[in-house]
């Protein structure tokens, strides 16, 4: 894959960065006072800093591009899909030839080529694949995803990466996402600023029509389509699980709708709606992508330069009705599950039994904790309910904390008293 | 790069590492642990090691479904709680709401999800389902049909499926609680 090789220095001609240039020369009446004018900021800038790009999807291939063209000169695209014909019409870094492809390779391959000097570096493969050695390398990860669940992991991996002890930990999360019309750009600093989970609750939900609804009185070719996903998916092919990225379950499923859909005098069941719904692809227009890409990279340069201030936090665009913006500070929650909450650093004995440590986290004058549940990352301790879960749990009672957690090691604690959880990191003496 | 690091100094409570355990994996411990249930409802783990794959078994001590134990199978994936758990009924019940493969209408397993719900709001629901079946979103269509048009013959109908009878060419599971 690296038939591209990047040279850095010959490729620099004259004038190429002749604008980009004119903001990083000199400071401006509101830039960081750690602003480093000229050089300094321009050999970081080209030589030093090293970011991360999740999804080479619709944002992906714009903020691909928008970085390239900005002068960041040592990115990494990590994508698991490979290109289908219906990603053409706005992922514009693809062709017809490259349909099958993995996306991550493509967009690389075109960028190398387009951008002189710029050395892109692909992983066709899953954001879960990588460590946190892998993500440390980063100086800032920009997401343009389409994934809750994915940008969920990635939001934790980040706040998790940060260590009291290494200020390199700490890396910004600028994360993109578009919904037609609508998007949003916000800039996450891993345990300073409100992270993902925190604003979990804020996201429009997928449409969801009611079971009885799509079983008795269907009006819309979706319900349709729901009625043979939902309902007669597991009743007619029992545990098999649903691929919806197998064209012969979507066809499946497709016909079984169109035959529903004739039945009640239905319209509109297609192949690609019936994708649509199964895979709740929410459309997608290329031009909100760039909006939203082009703040995304914005923001990764004014941190990585320091040039201007940054956006703070949540930057929404409302393109529904008329054009609308909107630009707050989403505040961090105390009860988030990711970066909120308590932390404690505890250091007992070796021959110190989970009951002990129990009843030492309840003297705790200055956290006030009653009846806590006790996790490691790998199984539960001793959760005080249901009963049954007591019982099972009620053995680790006697023995020893060092024989459950390592040394180092970690221990999560709930109790109806804590606004989310408390964890702790264990040391033996 | 900006100094992001000298923000970070004023902020000694959250400058503690977290653990790696995962935002639905303590949602569903503290879920679970916090449950509050009355004794007609009991969870039961198959593997009290996995937390995301459970029963709930509901014992009505009143109303029609009285002296029936309804099992329900939870089934909570790693999105949890942007999506909401998968409930379905183990058992063939006669109920307008739940049709005869254990699907169940209950709005807040579907369109009314909301992160901030829990598994206790779910399971209240479910329980709240056999006090006050609801013939307007039927699920099982004659049952419901029956249930607004002749009571009687629904509250017969309902005794008969919970002794394992037959409706209508269906044979109802025997749910009698022992
Ligand atoms: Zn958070």
């Amino acid at each position: 894959m690296s038939s591209q090789s990047a040279s850095t220095s010959n490729t620099d001609w004259p004038g190429r960065y002749h604008h980009i240039d004119q903001v990083l020369n000199s400071p401006g009446p509101r830039t960081d006072p750690a602003f480093l004018a000229g050089d300094g900021v321009k050999d970081f800038l080209r030589h030093q800093a090293k970011i991360l790009v999740i999804g080479a999807g619709g944002l992906g291939c714009e903020i691909l591009a928008n970085l390239a063209l900005t002068g960041f000169k040592d990115i990494h695209v990590i994508d698991m899909d490979t290109i289908d014909i219906s990603n053409l019409n706005r992922q514009f870094l693809f062709r017809t030839k490259d349909v099958g492809k993995p996306k991550a390779t493509v967009a690389a391959e075109f960028i190398m080529k387009r951008v002189p000097g710029v050395k892109v570096t692909p992983y066709f493969g899953k954001i879960q694949d990588k460590d946190d050695n892998y993500y440390m390398q980063f100086n800032l990860v920009i997401c343009g995803l389409d994934s809750v669940e994915a940008r969920r992991w990635m939001n934790a991996t980040l706040v998790n990466l940060v260590d009291p002890e290494n200020p390199e930990s700490l890396k910004p999360l600028i994360d993109g996402g578009t919904e037609g019309f609508k998007g949003q750009a916000r800039v996450i600093l891993p345990t300073i600023t409100s992270c993902y989970e925190c604003s979990l609750d804020m996201l429009n939900k997928p449409t969801a029509f009611p079971i009885c609804t799509i079983a008795n009185t269907p009006r819309l070719p979706e319900h349709c389509i729901e009625w043979a996903s939902v309902l007669e998916w597991p009743r007619v092919q029992g545990d098999k699980k649903m691929d919806t990225d197998d064209p012969e379950h979507i066809g499946w499923l497709f016909s079984v709708a169109a035959a529903r859909a004739k039945e009640f005098n239905i319209e509109g069941v297609t192949w690609s709606l019936t994708q649509g719904v199964v895979k709740n692809i929410i459309p997608a227009i290329a031009s909100t992508n760039a909006i939203i890409s082009a703040a995304c990279c914005n923001e990764a340069f004014k941190i990585a330069t320091s040039s201007a201030a940054y956006l703070n936090n949540y930057f929404m665009l409302i393109g529904t009705e008329g054009v609308y913006s909107y630009t707050f500070e989403h505040e961090k929650r105390d009860d988030c599950p990711v970066c909120g909450g308590e932390a404690l650093e505890l250091t007992f004995s070796a021959d110190l039994t989970v009951e002990g440590l129990i009843e030492m986290l309840v003297e705790k004058q200055d956290i006030q904790i009653k009846k806590p549940s006790l996790s490691s990352p790998k199984s539960q301790i001793y959760l005080q309910a249901p009963p049954q879960l007591e019982e099972a749990t009620r053995p680790n009672l006697a023995k020893r904390v060092s024989e459950l957690v390592p040394n180092g090691g970690e221990v999560t604690v709930t109790a109806s008293t804590l606004p989310f959880s408390l964890s702790l990191r264990i040391t033996y003496t | 790069m900006i100094k992001i690091w000298s923000m970070k100094k004023n902020e000694d409570a959250a400058a503690k590492k977290k653990p790696k355990t995962s935002a639905a994996q303590i949602r569903v411990q503290k879920d679970l642990t916090e449950l509050d249930l009355p004794s007609t409802m009991k969870t039961n783990f198959p593997d009290p090691a996995d937390l995301l794959n459970f029963s709930l078994t509901i014992t009505p001590d009143e109303g029609m479904y009285r002296g029936g134990a309804f099992t329900f199978s939870f089934a909570i994936n790693t999105n949890y709680p942007h999506d909401p758990p998968k409930v379905k009924c183990t058992q063939t019940i006669y109920h307008p709401n739940v049709d005869l493969e254990g699907n169940v209408c209950l709005n807040i397993l579907r369109e009314d999800w909301k992160p901030v719900l829990n598994l206790n709001s779910v399971m209240v629901g479910l329980q709240y389902l056999f006090l006050e079946p609801n013939a307007d979103d039927p699920l099982n269509k004659d049952a419901a049909l029956e249930m607004s048009k002749n009571r009687d013959q629904f509250l017969n109908n309902v005794k008969a499926s919970m002794r394992g009878g037959h409706i209508k060419g269906t044979q109802y599971d025997n749910v009698l609680a022992r």
